[in-house]
């Protein structure tokens, strides 16, 4: 094909290559497309710069138009002048973001929860990184994570008790969430196993807990948690108010992450058993090394997807009177020095709460790219 | 539901009849008291993390009378739905969280209210600019209700009875009512007193809203605790009555001191300087003396939370003492 070479290679004409190609192919295709994009362009047009004036440029922060520092509501720009133009009042979240992140945990033994946040961060390294250095012995400080920072948070071995009254907060939000996550995962694995079982009592055990815990609303349980445990125990052991929401919000998730799993678990083709079990595995070490890396790899969006569900839903504990992030927010909108700056509140909480849950919804796109779930297992 | 929390109540109370409260308080060394997770003036934690408000008062009064020391309290949130499980199941003291005394409250749930803290009732708040000065005037009212609640029935109940009609606009939340009323789309919110002027306070220009003068129900609000020990009913009682007493007899936290020379034989006894009506109570003799002096008497609490001089702007009005026009009224300390 070398003489071929007098001939000019054509580029593919403008429109359909570049930026512009780009736009007319996936903004402006036909009429309708045409419309909605000039339609949504002028939303946003109308919403950003009024959301950022709003909450940055005509914002206070520390202090108001005047100058002053902001110590109470009425010193707010938007109260203290409300003919003039003024955004959010943010000094209600900086006086009170050590309430926002720690709740009432008392001040001096507040480095306690800031090296909990660390340990997490480091108990979380392995899982994130895959070729970190000395992953093997990260990994068990992984799984020992839940112990220490148990013994960190609420005290005990030459650390002062602090009761659980005491914390609050995003604190509280974390703890729920993450301790529930971890918990439940596990515990779901165990839950899809049993409820594919052959032996009937453990299959209709698991079972029975699943379609239970499913069919009741997450606030259903969290009242049995508040309300009913207590009955159960024996007379005098007085289980900790968050402990019991923590093992109501751990069933729940247990609950939806076995048939999550038990989906993935469905998507393995028949062949890989027979396969496992040909070689002579066990039950145990044909589910630990053929079929569950191979279920859970395809689960890992829903099991993303049931986490952040879990992880938003712990707001429901304020029913219960614990006080988590959007609690600590209310109890701030409660005090006479604070009232009527809702909108302040909720917009931080919102915001936070977006920061944790996008960055699980992201890390579930890189685990997928990683090991690329999409692919078809059988071609794999 | 009413039915099952009672049952919950009798059963917990059932696992619960062990040694006398007021010795586990002093045994613990801190009192436990349930609070709300936050209402304007009357429980709400400070910038600081310490709880502040006229219910707080109460439980810091009763720590004050037990260990002479108002800060020996730890507070635990509860909600409208969770505080009497919390109180059945032992998991706090005493509650104090405007909780309106009612028959089967009292009765069917196994509780004890030992008094009364602030009288309570139902009201309306409008916008000035309408030009109603009494609530029979608001024929065809759009009212913002709270839905599932007393105040739904008593609403129904003032119209009917007032041959007037009305449109209800439900919500379910305060802050939901308060943006509904300030962006114009009820007429009416109405709910407790107490409730409106927190409402009102937080509009941008008060004055252009006002609470009308009418209170169509009774809604006593008062600290409680678990039904059958008395004697720990007792200290709660009288840490209250306290309070009130020394209003009546013009004690407060910046004269309790002189008032030990007084010479009114009730305030010498009121401070313990003479009889010994604190041992009754298995307290120290001093235990109002404490109570004053810490936390102050009924009106320095209601001046500092709810009083005209906050954001609350609340007027004594039924809460006013016996002797000023109102119905607080405590039995005499003898």
């Amino acid at each position: 094909m070398e003489n071929n070479s007098n001939f000019e290679i054509r580029k593919p004409p403008v429109a359909t290559t570049g930026i512009l190609g780009w736009c007319r192919q996936h903004l402006f295709s036909n009429w309708v497309n045409s419309f909605i994009t000039l339609l949504v362009i002028y939303f946003l047009y109308q919403l950003i710069p009024w959301f950022l004036d709003w909450s940055v440029f005509s914002a206070d922060f520390w202090t108001n138009y005047k100058g002053e520092l902001i110590v109470d509501r009425t010193f707010c720009s938007r109260v203290a002048d409300p003919e003039g133009d003024h955004g959010a009042c943010w000094a209600i979240i900086i006086v009170r973001f050590y309430q926002f992140m720690y709740g009432f945990y008392p001040s001096e033994q507040v480095w306690r929860v800031n090296l909990t946040y660390f340990l997490l961060v480091v108990a979380l390294l392995p899982l994130l990184i895959e070729k970190i250095p000395g992953r093997k012995h990260l990994i068990k400080f992984t799984i020992a994570f839940p112990i220490v920072a148990f013994i960190l948070l609420y005290g005990g071995f030459g650390f002062q008790i602090i009761p659980t009254n005491k914390w609050g907060g995003l604190l509280v939000t974390l703890v729920l969430g993450v301790f529930g996550i971890a918990i439940a995962f596990p515990l779901g694995i165990l839950l899809a196993l049993g409820r594919r079982s052959q032996l009937p009592v453990i299959s209709m055990f698991c079972t029975l807990f699943i379609e239970f815990i499913r069919g009741v609303p997450l606030i259903t349980l969290l009242f049995f948690g508040m309300v009913m445990l207590p009955l159960f125990l024996p007379e005098g052991l007085n289980l900790d108010g968050l402990v019991r929401v923590l093992v109501a919000v751990t069933l729940f998730q247990a609950a939806y992450m076995a048939e999550v799993i038990r989906g993935g678990l469905q998507a393995i083709p028949r062949g890989q058993y027979e396969a496992a079990q040909s070689v002579g595995l066990s039950y145990w070490q044909m589910n630990r090394k053929i079929i569950l890396p191979q279920a859970i790899r395809i689960s890992i969006p829903s099991i993303v997807n049931t986490s952040i569900g879990l992880f938003k839903d712990t707001t429901l504990v304020i029913i219960i009177g614990l006080l988590d992030l959007l609690g600590i927010g209310r109890g701030a909108l409660a005090d006479a020095t604070w009232m009527g700056l809702s909108n302040e509140v909720y917009v931080f909480v919102a915001l936070v709460f977006f920061i944790f849950t996008f960055s699980m919804s992201r890390y579930s796109l890189y685990l997928e790219k990683k090991l690329k779930t999409g692919i078809n297992m059988g071609a794999d | 539901m009413k039915k099952l929390l009672s049952i919950f109540a009798v059963l917990a109370f059932a696992f619960s009849a062990n040694a006398g409260t007021l010795d586990d308080v002093k045994n613990r060394g801190f009192l436990k008291c349930g609070v709300t997770t936050g209402l304007i003036g009357f429980a709400a934690p400070d910038d600081a993390g310490n709880w502040a408000g006229f219910d707080v008062d109460v439980c810091r009064a009763v720590a004050a009378a037990i260990f002479g020391d108002s800060s020996k309290v730890e507070f635990t949130t509860t909600t409208g739905k969770s505080r009497f499980p919390t109180l059945a199941s032992g998991e706090i003291d005493m509650l104090a969280r405007n909780t309106t005394w009612t028959l089967s409250r009292d009765v069917n749930l196994g509780f004890e209210f030992v008094g009364v803290n602030y009288y309570d009732g139902q009201g309306f708040m409008i916008p000035s600019a309408l030009g109603v000065d009494d609530a029979t005037g608001l024929d065809g009212a759009t009212v913002c209700i709270q839905t599932g609640t007393t105040t739904e029935l008593n609403l129904a109940d003032f119209f009917r009875a007032n041959g007037i009609g009305y449109e209800a606009l439900p919500i379910e939340t305060n802050d939901e009512a308060r943006e509904n009323l300030f962006a114009g789309r009820c007429d009416v919110y109405t709910t407790d007193a107490s409730g409106l002027s927190a409402t009102r306070a937080q509009a941008d220009d008060p004055d252009k809203w006002v609470v009308l003068p009418n209170i169509i129900s009774k809604e006593p609000l008062g600290p409680l605790v678990r039904h059958g020990d008395h004697q720990w009913g007792d200290v709660v009682r009288w840490s209250l009555n306290t309070m009130i007493i020394a209003e009546e007899l013009g004690v407060s936290s910046s004269n309790v001191d002189e008032s030990k020379g007084s010479n009114i034989p009730e305030v010498l006894r009121l401070l313990g300087v003479e009889g010994g009506y604190g041992e009754m109570l298995e307290l120290s003799n001093d235990f109002a003396y404490n109570i004053i002096k810490q936390v102050g008497n009924y009106s320095e609490s209601f001046d500092r939370n709810i009083g005209p001089d906050t954001p609350l702007g609340i007027g004594r009005n039924l809460n006013a003492l016996w002797t000023d026009g109102g119905i607080l009224y405590a039995p005499p300390f003898r």
